[in-house]
């Protein structure tokens, strides 16, 4: 895991070297100091010397410049590496997710996505900026303090060993004990502020049954038992201040009192002794410094590894090595076709598929939810691979084609239609870059599209919102059947792309499909009979099986499924609005 | 039919938060006069106690530094010359009684200490337990205007994000403050009394660090509003991109998609590079004035030591530059804390923007009550549920009580309605529904079908025109008893984390196991249900999730079932659900009409044909109404819709 991330430091190493090294100087100088001012105290002082006092004084503020530059430096440089870094992750996350296959995507879900490529990524730059500048710091601070200590006198300064020591063991069990209490107290706020999220998007349903007082009392019940949790892990956490305090004074105490002794007994100075005192906070602050960024980092470490998950995923589909980039003509043939999404699903999704299917014609398939209508259309444009049989589309396999050529010969209006912020015509020429305004609106003409964008006030300029918020469901799916239709492709296939879409519409796009692109092969899924009984053949759908796949007459006789759905959706609960097409 | 219902998503007060930099905090002052003022009621003695204890602890170590001029001039010096003068063995238990005599001190600070950190921790969680729930009850009384103008997800921040850094703010920044508060008064005091002349070099140092520390700071903020700007470009494209990330394979985007985002996260390293830059830096230059400050009193001190101007003893410069090491210590620290409390304080802001909204107005004084029917005819309340419901109606100028029997009649008369009051979307609509009649809506997408659902129960209130309820105008009914007496079911169905019998029994709270399951037979969910592994008691998450969409409307159903109004808004899916189960959706949704005055928007060529009433709508207008036949007869726009004529032809 740690060798994924650190691959992405990339061209920032130079400045992960150099920040530990400027921040090791800036402690480095701010150590002397301490030092530097018992000389002056015992030598200048005590006996008289001024110009000692100035010369050692000139060389502190020297020390003091010297750090503030070593100080920036390692401040600029670790900011540089931190940020470069973080920006790499997030390049590199991006770049490995465009080459996801539909099988990989499915694996994580949007929202988890995001939070890697954003919330992770901060709290990666977060943690790789402390290790870089307070990882060497703190401990080298503590350190060093101590080895000064040890060369002003070897028994003070093992009063501070002993309280480190113990002091640590203190610390460390305050640590463990309290992430492990956070660990468990965490998913329960989680789950509280989903339920939050839950009243929120229900909030007419609890105003419908005026359920206020309800809700209140069981988040009351909740954010209560959050509250009691949250005391008994900050209440371990609240043990790390006198503790600190204790080891402190305690060491005050005895430097105090042992100190005055050796002074006395003339094996310490005056100066020495302040010295001991100045470094005996540094020591204990820097203890507690690298508690807290073990805690830092531990909490970092989830984020790592999502991070490296997302990084370490291979791609399920890649091109193949002497691609074709011609794809003949719109005929596809299912042979002993089986699929499963995961290799380690018992049950395959579709079984022993066998179609044929002509160029031009237009193909209806219906079926059930869970049926596999949807896995059935994508296998064509390898979205997914096939796990067992073979797919042929103008007469060669899927596997032969280079998958943008297949891709752009293969349009598929996916069932989650998304359109991207931009104005209309941007989001058309995701189908064809270079589309002229004429052939976007060729197309949107075709899709029935035409006829709303021209009431909008901008137009074809009017700016869509992210997720094409701005616009109905209806008109959402009419434009990604345009913005389809611009690739001109061999095969369309709409998987339930017209729901949102008016009875009466719907039958002027199929009608449009017919009259202007014959040649291109359609295929149709649909849950309206009425969108498909018209298709020169239909496929019907069964728990990942054909069990019906000819014309609309033919299957009445032979299919009972198809006729049971034909006579449920026209014996009065069909669609109101359908009811002329029938 | 999102746009019908959400006239203006995102122009809210948050508006897309992330996508803009943090909006300037108007009244800083004021905010966290309120602030404080929230978190001082119903704590104010644990804050007292807690300011005590603050005081003790600074009050310990400053007498602990202090200690230092004791130990050295009071002991360490007297002792020595003692020693030079040729004194024998040195006596040593007057100063082991001054370190007992601190050891006591110290062990006060340690018990301060030790108490301050356990009060904390209640105030704190006790002040975002109340805040939460104050939030949450006052989210809960907002009209539903409220959550279509607000992004649900600015919601949702405020509780994550807001109270977080709000958390932080009470628990760390606050105390932290008044502490380095304390301790800057304290420690300068004492300072004065040691030399008055360092204390000057010390402050003078101070000012230098306070200049240099806005300078950067300001340098830093601009940064951080950019880092800010570009961190939400970035965030918005990855939420668009991951959303869309199918789409983008299909249509082979990837390069563009590439492109495009290594331009924004290319201006998100510039900026986050200064930002962090700067904050970085802010660190070195404080600790480092700081150690030059240091310095210059060890110098100074060190040459007033040593020629005896205005007094200053070795142990006195001892204590002096401990001193001023703590005296810098809390400057640094507030200058780092200052960041953080501007962001708590935005928050805060947007959480008493949430708290001052103002709730749902309820001015109605009509109850509903279960009623039994006397002999002669005549209604009386009933503590018992009867079945018999009766609008309680108090008259004030007569001081009487009358009842009158729910019937489910409803009449609009002449309503106007808009979302706001520039743009009217529903003109001029009347409508008449019997009790037991079934009226159906139908029209296109956007004609204003889930609108006039809307204004029943007064999820909206009309601009002009009436709506009466059993004769009695609705904005006379109090709300609660007006909703309950109205059941809907929503065609996008949202269920609650808990089994399906918890979700069921959402209709009739009090409802028995045996009358959940009634109400689930009643409308062909029990088929279902008994299949889940743990039938009724099978848990639900994340809405439902783990059912299919129909049966999440079957549940949706079966809870208007068990809370059996008599008045029923249904709005019929469109949304494509397997055969098998539609058709008990469907069957279930008629069940539950039977004898029910219901509203419907209608999907289905059943359901229309059989209502009493059809009421075609198109642009917030109603064309046409009538029985099917009629409508038929009329060769109108219904007509058009059901024959397809105007399509195929």
């Amino acid at each position: 895991m740690l060798k994924t991330l650190g691959a992405q430091i990339k061209e920032f190493k130079k400045d992960s070297l150099i920040t530990p090294v400027f921040m090791i100087l800036e402690v480095i100088m701010e150590m002397i100091i301490p030092l530097m001012m018992a000389s002056i105290i015992d030598k200048g002082v005590e006996t008289g010397d001024m110009g000692h006092i100035c010369r050692i004084g000139g060389l502190m503020i020297v020390a003091a410049v010297a750090g503030l530059v070593f100080g920036i430096m390692g401040g600029k440089y670790g900011a540089r590496a931190s940020t470069g870094f973080a920006s790499n992750l997030r390049k590199a996350m991006f770049e490995n997710i465009q080459t996801f296959s539909f099988a990989n995507i499915d694996k994580y879900s949007t929202s988890g996505l995001v939070t890697r490529l954003t919330t992770d990524v901060t709290n990666m730059q977060n943690a790789y900026q402390m290790i870089l500048r307070l990882c060497m710091r703190a401990p080298i601070s503590l350190i060093i303090a101590m080895v000064m200590s040890f060369l002003i006198s070897p028994r003070l300064a093992s009063i501070y060993l002993f309280a480190v020591i113990i002091l640590g063991v203190i610390l460390g069990i305050i640590v463990t004990n309290a992430t492990r209490h956070f660990s468990q107290v965490f998913p329960k706020y989680d789950d509280l502020n989903e339920s939050v999220e839950e009243n929120v998007s229900a909030i007419r349903v609890v105003k419908a049954y005026v359920r206020e007082d309800y809700e209140n009392q069981k988040f009351k019940k909740a954010s209560g038992n959050i509250y009691s949790l949250f005391c008994r892990a900050e209440n371990i956490v609240a043990w790390n201040s006198p503790v600190m305090s204790l080891a402190m004074y305690s060491c005050i105490l005895l430097i105090s009192w042992m100190g005055a002794k050796m002074i006395v007994g003339g094996s310490l100075t005056t100066g020495q002794l302040m010295s001991l005192m100045t470094y005996c906070m540094n020591i204990l602050m820097n203890l507690m410094m690298v508690s807290m960024i073990f805690v830092m980092i531990t909490m970092s470490l989830a984020s790592a590894r999502r991070i490296a998950e997302v990084l370490g995923e291979k791609t399920l589909l890649s091109n193949p090595e002497n691609p074709v980039y011609e794809v003949a003509d719109g005929s596809i043939e299912f042979r002993d076709v089986s699929f499963k999404y995961h290799t380690e699903a018992k049950e395959p999704v579709l079984k022993d598929i066998n179609l044929k299917i002509a160029p031009g014609e237009t193909i209806g398939i219906l079926g059930g939810t869970g049926s596999a209508k949807s896995s059935l259309v994508n296998l064509i444009s390898r979205l997914y691979d096939v796990t067992e049989g073979s797919l042929f589309v103008g007469g060669r396999n899927v596997k032969e084609y280079d998958l943008e050529t297949l891709r752009n010969e293969v349009a598929v209006v996916l069932q989650n239609n998304v359109l991207f912020g931009g104005t209309i015509l941007e989001n058309l020429r995701w189908g064809k870059k270079d589309a002229s305004l004429e052939e976007c609106r060729r197309a949107c003409k075709l899709a029935c599209a035409d006829e709303f964008i021209g009431k909008l006030p901008g137009g074809y300029e009017t700016h869509i919102e992210q997720g094409g918020t701005n616009v109905s469901g209806g008109q959402r799916q009419r434009l990604c059947i345009a913005r389809a239709l611009l690739k001109q492709p061999k095969v369309l296939i709409l998987d339930d792309s017209t729901s949102a879409v008016d009875t009466a519409t719907d039958a002027r796009i199929r009608k449009a499909f017919k009259e202007a692109i014959p040649g291109t092969t359609k295929l149709i899924i649909a849950q309206r009979i009425s969108s498909i009984c018209d298709a020169d053949k239909i496929i019907i759908m069964d728990e990942g099986q054909v069990m019906g796949f000819g014309s609309h007459e033919e299957l009445l006789k032979s299919s009972e499924i198809y006729r049971e759905v034909y006579e449920s959706q026209t014996a009065g609960s069909g669609d109101f609005d359908e009811k002329g097409e029938l | 039919m999102a746009e019908e219902r959400k006239p203006k998503v995102n122009q809210g007060p948050g508006g897309r938060r992330a996508m803009g930099p943090k909006p300037a905090i108007k009244n800083p002052g004021k905010l966290f006069k309120r602030l404080m003022a929230y978190i001082l009621k119903g704590y104010t003695p644990h804050c007292i106690l807690v300011l005590v204890c603050i005081v003790v602890s600074v009050f310990a170590s400053t007498q602990g530094t202090m200690f230092m001029r004791t130990l050295i001039d009071g002991y360490i010096a007297p002792m020595l010359d003692a020693l030079a003068s040729g004194e024998a063995a040195p006596d040593f238990s007057p100063l082991a009684a001054a370190i007992i005599k601190l050891a006591c001190i110290y062990v006060l600070g340690i018990l301060a200490a030790f108490a301050q950190a356990r009060i904390m921790v209640l105030i704190t969680q006790g002040v975002m337990r109340n805040l939460r729930n104050d939030m949450f009850e006052k989210m809960e009384s907002l009209p539903i205007k409220y959550f279509d103008t607000h992004a649900h997800g600015d919601i949702m921040s405020m509780y994550t994000n807001d109270v977080d850094t709000l958390r932080q703010m009470v628990s760390q920044s606050i105390p932290q403050l008044i502490s380095s508060a304390i301790t800057v008064v304290t420690v300068l005091s004492y300072m004065f009394i040691l030399s008055v002349p360092l204390t000057l070099v010390t402050l003078l140092m101070v000012t230098i660090m306070m200049v240099s520390a806005k300078k950067v700071g300001g340098l830093s903020s601009r940064f951080f509003l950019s880092q800010q700007i570009d961190i939400g470009a970035v965030n918005g494209y990855v939420e668009e991109m991951m959303n869309g990330q199918k789409v983008v394979k299909v249509f082979c985007h990837e390069d563009e998609a590439m492109e495009k985002f290594n331009e924004l996260n290319d201006k998100l390293f510039d900026s986050a590079y200064h930002a962090n830059m700067f904050a970085n830096i802010m660190g070195p230059i404080n600790a480092q004035l700081g150690n030059l400050s240091y310095v210059v009193c060890t110098v100074v001190g060190g040459l007033f030591a040593l020629t005896g101007i205005s007094g200053l003893t070795l142990g006195s410069l001892a204590s002096f530059l401990n001193f001023n090491r703590s005296f810098n210590m809390p400057i640094n620290q507030v200058s780092q804390q200052f960041n953080s409390i501007i962001m708590a304080l935005a928050g805060a802001e947007r959480i008493f923007r949430l708290l001052d909204e103002k709730p749902e107005t309820d001015e109605g004084y009509v109850e509903l009550v279960n009623a039994k029917e006397e002999a002669d005819g005549s209604l009386t309340e009933s503590e018992k549920r009867t079945g018999l419901w009766a609008w309680k109606h108090y008259h004030k100028s007569e001081n009487t009580t009358t009842y009158q029997r729910l019937e489910g009649n409803v009449v609009f008369d002449h309503v106007d309605f808009g979302y706001n009051d520039e743009k009217i979307i529903l003109h001029d609509v009347e409508l008449y529904a019997k009790p037991g009649q079934k009226i159906a809506f139908v029209g296109a997408t956007g004609a204003g079908k889930t609108t006039i659902t809307n204004l029943i129960n007064r999820f909206y209130d009309i601009q002009d025109g009436k709506i009466r309820y059993d004769g009695i105008n609705v904005n006379k009914i109090k709300k609660a008893d007006l909703r309950r007496s109205l059941g809907i079911v929503l065609q996008d169905t949202h269920l609650f984390t808990g089994t399906v019998m918890e979700n069921i029994r959402y209709g009739k709270l009090d409802a028995t196991d045996e009358e959940v399951k009634a109400a689930a037979r009643l409308v062909n969910a029990d088929g279902f249900i008994q299949r889940l592994p743990d039938g009724y008691q099978t848990r639900l998450t994340g809405d439902g999730a783990n059912l299919s969409q129909g049966q999440r409307q079957l549940l949706a159903i079966a809870r208007a079932a068990v809370a059996d109004p008599p008045v029923l808004i249904l709005d019929e899916a469109t949304s494509s659900i397997d055969t098998r189960t539609e058709r008990l959706v469907q069957k279930g949704m008629d069940a539950l009409m039977e004898g029910r005055t219901t509203f419907v928007i209608a999907h289905r060529l059943s359901t229309v044909r059989n209502s009493n009433c059809i009421m075609v709508l198109e642009q917030g207008r109603v064309i046409e109404r009538g029985t099917h036949d009629q409508l038929i007869a009329e060769k109108g726009k219904y007509y058009q819709l059901y024959t397809g004529n105007a399509v195929t032809a």
